[in-house]
């Protein structure tokens, strides 16, 4: 391994529970964290409906998610981005996520994901 | 970078995420089931036609035969796995799953 | 170039495996190096040696296996793997079972990671 640090982004689109990529997708982001490499997650579409608070998966008796992003920061997955347009479109707004993101704006995004060595569809 | 689609435009968003997003100059490529976003015809041929004068675009021509596609917008060019290949080398990849 | 492949999908639902074997193949013939084919999620379904499909379509588990022997490591995630039911005394020939690490020391290594799936 080189010493230079690559810039990997996991990008979720999915909603939460439906099917197990977002889940699945937040082991694999935590794992790479540990490698001192540049993680992102970028969240677009329906994925951002995985950061909504208030989450509560007990009666569907699954895991779920909602411990797991609150620890991202403490495993310096500090980048997290959210796309405003899907935002709008889905009627949301920063105060429905149940962790701190960053808005942005669909062109921003695109060079936010021009920039990365690695993407990753979750 | 490479944008790859591998999803209708009929029934997923993928066709329009990736246009979001992409860069202008930015490649597309469309497999599987996103070689119907290459068509000429049908509601989604026309962001196809806008598309086309930001982006080239690419369709992976087993996918294409596989799914007996004759009605490809010509600007989208028809490549197989060795051209998928040669797009790779060129571009970092960005698939829209 | 060196390439990895994530595969997030198992054999014959989707078509996923197919495109990345048939990408595989192509990359190889035009002489780069396909370091490891890594299974996540469902991709796990990859690798199991009770798949028995029809004599007359192709046999994907053993697509896999035969590029193991062309160098290929078959790799599948331990805790995707666990949790379907893809263990030791059910791996198909040339895979391995092994930790997201090496799949994050696989992006950092080479050129390009390509990832198919649904």
């Amino acid at each position: 391994m080189g010493e230079e640090v690559k810039k990997i982004m996991h990008v979720v689109r999915r909603p939460p529970h439906g099917t197990i990529y977002p889940y699945e997708g937040l082991e694999m982001v935590l794992i790479m964290a540990a490698y001192d490499q540049e993680i992102s997650m970028a969240f677009i579409g329906d994925g951002l409906f995985c950061l909504l608070k208030d989450q509560d998966t007990t009666k569907l008796e699954i895991k779920g998610f909602m411990k797991t992003l609150g620890v991202l920061e403490d495993y310096d997955v500090e980048q997290i981005y959210v796309d405003s347009k899907s935002m709008a479109e889905r009627g949301l707004t920063p105060d429905d996520f149940c962790i701190a993101v960053e808005v942005l704006e669909p062109d921003e995004m695109g060079q936010k994901m021009a920039e990365q060595d690695c993407i990753i569809p979750q | 970078m490479l944008h790859i689609i591998n999803k209708s435009p009929y029934c997923n968003g993928s066709f329009d995420m990736a246009l979001r997003f992409a860069l202008p100059g930015d490649p597309v490529l469309l497999i599987e089931d996103g070689i119907y976003a290459g068509r000429a015809k049908g509601c989604s041929a026309e962001k196809l036609a806008n598309a086309l004068s930001q982006h080239e675009f690419y369709a992976l021509i087993a996918d294409v035969e596989a799914r007996g596609v004759k009605d490809l917008n010509e600007a989208v060019q028809v490549i197989d796995y060795d051209g998928f290949v040669e797009l790779v080398e060129q571009h970092k990849v960005n698939t829209w799953l | 170039m060196k390439f990895g492949i994530l595969l997030k999908e198992g054999p014959y639902n989707h078509q996923a495996a197919d495109t990345a074997y048939q990408f595989v193949k192509a990359a190889m013939a035009r002489g780069h190096e396909v370091e490891a084919v890594f299974l996540y999620n469902d991709g796990v379904y990859n690798v199991t040696n009770l798949a028995s499909p029809p004599q007359d379509d192709r046999n994907i588990v053993q697509r896999w296996s035969e590029l193991g022997d062309q160098g290929v490591e078959i790799l599948s995630c331990i805790a995707a793997s666990k949790r379907r039911g893809i263990a030791d005394e059910v791996l198909s020939r040339n895979a391995s079972i092994t930790g997201l690490g090496v799949l994050t020391d696989i992006a950092i290594r080479v050129d390009r990671l390509m990832i198919f799936g649904d």
